[in-house]
């Protein structure tokens, strides 16, 4: 980053605020404001979006007076492996099942850890699908398919 | 006596087989998972939350409160047997918990918390009944400018008593409060920052925000250095402490029970600085202060005392107000709206079996607290030695699993790895995601009570201040703001933040 910012952690969160703040006025443009005698939906959005980016702006002005320390390394490797493997989780849990997407889901986090193997992670896997199949679907009955309709028609025959 | 009559009423409620089992199940249940490494109290609370949603309101709030002493006396325990506090509370425990550990006086460390809390635990429930009420009545006389600015007051006072910097605390209440607003506005049935998505009618799930901050987010921050983790349990034996240890510590019980009890109810970070002071205090009043940071038994018993009594007296202003003053707090208030019941002053004289109830098993839980932990210290220091990167997998698919369940929407899911991941970054950029979450929950509750109050001001800001009680509270939100930007209570407030070593 350029040497003019010096708290690169408050100009990120500038960015953030500002963004957020700003764009929450801008999405609810389209809705009734309303008096403050009688508040419409969009009312109270706009104050806080307004209260939001007036911080984020305080925020961007302090990244340019005092000094901050850098933002430290992201751990790119689990943050993405496990955020990732959530939203795959999350996506093809009911067309696949629970059988499927399960494992793949633990064996992607384990390889989050540096100290990853295929052996027990396996293993792992296997585990946490059958005490979840038994636990969450059949005993307290949670709605989740344990083999999804992308491949039910190969056990109908 | 009213207040024999009261709590007859809660002995009653509490007393039922099913609420006693799960007083105990929760207490057991907060305790295992409390007890994985780097789990705090707010991540156990959001993944255990969905169990609770099926049970009727007085043993749900029963159970969810067991969970909750149960996770913290889960993380004391991470604290003293492998040095790692599961939440910023425990950070001084550790302290001389570990180096006792160390030493192989684990178990005298373990037992010594565990008597610690349950004395606080019983004193606080003490105060929460001889205080909720009148303050419960006062409350009831106010209208909605004295509720709206109560909540600014009280969102204030946890940004002026989080750590960290006070304008981000600020950023994340407003943001908080945005995200709380997102889905159908009540009043006019718009849908408001929904981006078209029929899965955001409802607005988002606090469990959702919760478990992909605190949980998701935690644990990506535990991977980031795990090689540097030593897992080193000693053996525990000789549990209970000895005549000269019961002389040492019996004043620091008192004196930390006494601290906790009132920083408590201070929202914020009350409990935390409650332990941070009472070890310092400890420190002080020693006859040979070197000792702290060795292994030193008062060094437990203090904060750890504190610790209990601030959980316990927090809940002081939950019920009484229905403002949150911790992220767990928060957690509570939205399970509560889940099950049908206002949080508010109304609860104690609308609800007096529930009230009650849940005071009189606040004790019971403490109670259950001492007698399951003491003999399954075995089991748990089994559970601690269970390398991570074999549980954090299954913890990981418990939250997806469970976040699902909520609503049996798998787009949820989706949600979660989304605050799991902005969790990650507002770490990294000193955001913490506390305010955050009390914005989130107090969003729609302060858009109603401003809607409300400018309905009887007809329009008119001023009606916040022509409003005496309304007033009181804005005047004191104002002096705690200057308070803390003061430099020297700044340096203050930074100190007392600080891990004594």
């Amino acid at each position: 980053m350029s040497s003019l910012i010096r708290s690169p952690k408050d100009f990120c969160a500038s960015l953030i605020y500002l963004s957020i703040g700003l764009g929450a006025i801008y999405i609810g443009r389209d809705l009734p404001m309303g008096t403050a005698m009688k508040m419409g939906p969009a009312y109270f959005p706009a104050v806080l979006g307004w209260l939001l980016a007036f911080i984020g702006l305080l925020s961007l002005l302090r990244a340019f007076i005092v000094k901050g320390d850098p933002i430290p390394a992201f751990a790119w490797k689990p943050l993405l492996l496990i955020t990732g493997a959530s939203v795959l989780f999350g996506l093809i849990v009911r067309g696949a099942g629970l059988a499927i997407a399960l494992p793949l889901f633990v064996v992607m986090t384990s390889f989050a850890s540096v100290k990853f193997r295929w052996g027990p992670s396996l293993l792992l896997a296997a585990g946490a699908t059958v005490f979840c199949s038994l636990v969450f679907v059949k005993a307290l009955g949670v709605p989740l398919p344990l083999i999804g309709r992308w491949f039910s028609g190969w056990f109908a025959g | 006596m009213d207040l024999l009559t009261n709590l007859g009423l809660g002995l009653q409620t509490a007393l039922t087989v099913a609420n006693l089992l799960y007083c105990l199940g929760g207490v057991f249940l907060g305790t295992l998972i409390g007890v994985l490494p780097g789990l705090g109290p707010t991540a156990t609370i959001a993944m255990l939350l969905p169990i609770t949603f099926g049970l009727p309101p007085v043993s749900s709030l029963i159970m969810l409160a067991g969970i909750y002493y149960g996770s913290q006396y889960g993380g004391s325990t991470t604290a003293i047997l492998v040095n790692l506090p599961g939440e910023a509370a425990s950070v001084v425990t550790a302290l001389d918990g570990y180096q006792m550990a160390r030493q192989g006086f684990a178990g005298k460390a373990l037992a010594t918390a565990a008597i610690g809390s349950f004395f606080a635990g019983s004193v606080a429930t003490v105060l929460i009944a001889l205080f909720a009420p009148p303050l419960a009545q006062i409350a009831l006389e106010f209208g909605p400018p004295d509720y709206f600015s109560l909540m600014v007051l009280g969102l204030v006072a946890a940004v002026v008593l989080a750590h960290g910097s006070l304008l981000h605390a600020f950023g994340m209440v407003v943001l908080g409060l945005l995200l709380g607003l997102i889905g159908t506005d009540v009043n006019s049935g718009a849908a408001r920052y929904t981006f078209d998505l029929p899965q955001l009618a409802d607005g988002i799930g606090f469990v959702i925000v919760a478990m992909g901050m605190f949980g998701l987010g935690e644990i990506v921050r535990n991977l980031e250095n795990e090689t540097t983790r030593s897992v080193m349990v000693t053996k525990i034996e000789g549990l209970w402490p000895t005549k000269e240890d019961f002389k040492r510590i019996w004043a620091p019980i008192l004196r930390g029970t006494a601290l906790g009890s009132v920083l408590g109810i201070l929202p914020g970070s009350g409990s935390i600085l409650g332990s941070f002071a009472s070890y310092s205090l400890e420190k002080k009043v020693a006859k040979d202060p070197s000792r702290f940071g060795k292994g030193a038994i008062e060094g437990v018993a203090g904060p750890e005392s504190a610790n209990n009594a601030g959980a316990q007296t927090s809940f002081i202003p939950m019920l009484t107000l229905g403002i949150p003053s911790n992220p767990v707090m928060a957690l509570m208030i939205g399970a509560m709206i889940i099950q049908g019941i206002q949080p508010g002053p109304s609860v104690i004289t609308e609800q007096p079996a529930l009230f009650w109830g849940i005071i009189v098993s606040m004790w019971i839980g403490n109670f259950f607290l001492i007698v399951l932990n003491l003999p399954l210290i075995g089991l748990w220091v089994r559970l601690i030695m269970v390398p991570y990167h074999y549980l954090f997998p299954v913890i990981l698919v418990f939250c997806g699993i469970g976040v699902f369940s909520l609503n049996n929407s798998d787009f949820d899911i989706l949600l979660m790895a989304l605050f799991g991941f902005l969790g990650y970054v507002f770490a990294k950029i000193d955001c913490e995601p506390a305010p955050m979450l009390l914005g989130f929950i107090l969003g729609p509750l302060m858009e109603e009570y401003l809607r409300r109050a400018l309905i009887i001001g007809r329009g008119d800001w001023t009606v916040f201040i022509t409003n005496p009680i309304s007033a009181t509270m804005l005047v004191l939100s104002v002096i705690a703001m200057a308070f803390v930007l003061m430099p020297a209570i700044r340096k203050k407030r930074d100190e007392a933040f600080q891990e004594e070593s």
